[in-house]
């Protein structure tokens, strides 16, 4: 320990070397200086042991982007670009495309944000702004209960309670309105598109308002006085004052259940009707990228229908990133100028 | 044009504490009137009872008459009518951040469906030269956030914002408080102008900041108004004791 102390700091050794003379001098320095150069040790350790977290995440992408494009050459070699924007999914003859499991993801998927995002801001606002404080907690608390339940408990009762209700009232009463859009005609089965969005909805509505809760929450209450004192009403004070200033964390929170609903897989399973097809109406059952391979991932019996499941895996990836990605534009295009605190 | 504030056995409460009491003053138009009084006296609610943002706060109440030249604030008036004739500034600048310097002067004036352009681009310009901002503001009115500016300029903001609706009363509780001496002396100045249109209630624990832009001067403590006078007359020949005791510095 000594030596690397005196190795370390080239200074300490002059007054070593004066050996007895000064052998009463206190040793208070020596050690303080070997603890010092421990402490560097550690910190050097530590900053190694950080990096390799930090490269491991890194590395981890690195390896599932690998696995995804090499497992998938077989079919990129059989069908090439056309395997991304044709429909046929034909295990019997070997033919694959995933233009139908791409399509069935993200129509599933904004038809989930179009129910969710109204609601779930409207529950944050009512937590914030409205509630009485004694029902405050509470709400709270069972929102994000909702967003801890499991999905095959939602795609349970989605099948027992939703898919019934959609198939009984739900969907004669949108077919006799709304049948015109040709968007929600055909045989009310109750299982199909519709069913796979209402319960995407429902299991991102919880993330998505809590996040707006919280980031409402944390508008400072001089911002609000702000609005009120210019004569504004309850309502205008919300727009202006507490929508006005959270609304980059709720966009935020509104990117995190998208996310969410494009790669939910078990309880869109349950009740999308897992057919691969392409059809205007909702009300048709359909099929997405996460369901596709989790049901046919077991079965796959030759290479190049094991190949084409990865191959959709990967366009799950990419098209994950691609939202991903042009939702953060839509952040920045909208939240421009807002100062990233929140508090001012 | 201003006008006079009338208010008539004042009682305000939070939950079971009562924070006013009973208070009947009279504030004459186009003139300041200074609140002063120590931390906790009940200065700010009492202002806050006047354009009636006491009641926003949970479990508060409100007894008593205010009269705001004909307006019957607390009878037969809602609140968003009260505030829309009552311009407030708060302690601390609260300029909106999302918005933009233009979008913060014109905020009031949108929240009543005011939307002609023309007319909006000059009421800004107008409460800004007002707030004496408008020189420092007009190249960036469009680029940059309210809450890019310096603090005092923030706080000149939010007068401008204050102003745009046009109101009949200027509140000021504390305005100078988070502020430097420059910033503070250029409000100041402002508060002098602003005078000859509005009448000005100003809240401060500064009593120097009292006696210079002034006329009247309102002495609290613990909620009750000990004394109501000239500015002069407070700050040299006080008839209360207790009045004494606070401007002399002997507590508060």
């Amino acid at each position: 320990m000594a030596n690397r102390a005196v190795g370390a700091h080239p200074l300490t050794s002059p007054e070593l070397a004066v050996g007895p003379a000064l052998a009463a001098q206190p040793p208070a320095k020596p050690e303080f200086l070997i603890k010092d150069s421990t402490s560097q040790w550690a910190d050097r350790t530590f900053q190694f042991a950080m990096l390799a977290c930090g490269l491991t995440v890194l590395l981890l992408v690195y390896l599932i982007i690998y696995e995804l494009t090499t497992k998938g050459t077989l079919a990129r070699h059989a069908f090439g670009w056309r395997f991304f924007f044709q429909s046929d999914w034909d295990p019997v003859n070997d033919r694959y495309g995933a233009l139908s499991f791409v399509y069935g993801t993200i129509v599933s998927s904004l038809l989930a944000l179009l129910i969710a995002v109204p609601l779930a801001i409207g529950v944050a606002v009512f937590i914030t702004e409205m509630s009485p404080r004694w029902l405050r907690t509470p709400l709270a608390f069972t929102t994000e209960l909702l967003a801890a339940i499991p999905s095959v408990i939602y795609g349970l009762w989605a099948i027992f309670v939703l898919v019934p209700l959609l198939r009984q009232s739900v969907q004669p009463w949108l077919a006799r309105y709304l049948g015109w859009t040709g968007l929600v005609e055909g045989p009310p089965y109750g299982i199909g598109m519709l069913a796979a969005g209402v319960i995407l909805a429902i299991m991102i509505v919880p993330i998505i308002s809590s996040i707006a809760r919280e980031v409402m929450t944390a508008v400072p209450q001089q911002q609000r006085e702000a609005v009120l004192a210019l004569g504004a009403t309850r309502w205008e004070m919300i727009r202006m004052g507490v929508l006005g200033n959270a609304r980059a964390g709720i966009w935020g929170g509104i990117i995190l259940g998208l996310g969410r609903a494009l790669g939910e897989t078990m309880a869109v399973t349950m009740v999308i009707g897992n057919r691969p097809e392409i059809a205007k109406s909702l009300f048709a059952p359909g099929y997405t990228m996460a369901s596709v391979i989790a049901n046919e991932f077991s079965e796959a019996s030759g290479e190049l229908y094991l190949s084409s499941l990865v191959e959709v895996g990967l366009a799950l990836f990419l098209v994950t990133i691609v939202v991903n990605v042009l939702a953060q534009l839509l952040v920045w295009s909208v939240t421009r100028g807002t100062p990233a605190r929140s508090h001012v | 044009m201003g006008v006079d504030i009338q208010v008539e056995h004042l009682n305000a409460w939070f939950g079971k504490t009562r924070a006013v009491q009973d208070i009947t003053l009279k504030m004459s138009a186009n003139h300041a009137t200074a609140i002063i009084g120590p931390s906790g006296c009940g200065k700010s609610t009492f202002v806050r009872c006047i354009n009636r943002m006491h009641e926003t706060v949970p479990e508060a109440r409100v007894s008593g008459q205010i009269r705001i030249g004909d307006l019957n604030v607390y009878n037969g008036t809602s609140a968003t009518q009260v505030r829309r004739r009552i311009g407030m500034v708060f302690q601390k600048p609260n300029p909106f951040p999302t918005m933009s310097i233009y979008d913060n002067v014109a905020a009031g004036l949108k929240l009543n469906g005011f939307r002609d352009r023309r007319q909006l681009d000059e009421i800004v310009e107008r409460s800004l030269t007002m707030a004496a901002l408008w020189h420092e503001v007009k190249d960036a009115l469009r680029k940059q956030s309210g809450a890019s500016l310096s603090g005092g300029q923030q706080q000149r903001l939010c007068i401008a914002r204050a102003l745009a609706v046009e109101p009949q009363v200027l509140l000021m509780d504390e305005p100078c408080s988070a502020l430097d001496p420059i910033s503070t002396s250029k409000i100041e100045e402002l508060i002098f102008q602003l005078k000859q249109r509005y009448t000005i209630v100003i809240v401060t624990h500064n009593m120097q900041q009292a006696s210079r832009v002034a006329e009247y001067t309102g002495f609290f403590l613990l909620g009750n108004l000990i004394e109501f006078d000239k500015t002069e007359k407070i700050f040299t020949n006080p008839s209360d004791k207790r009045t004494e005791d606070y401007i002399t510095g002997r507590f508060g």
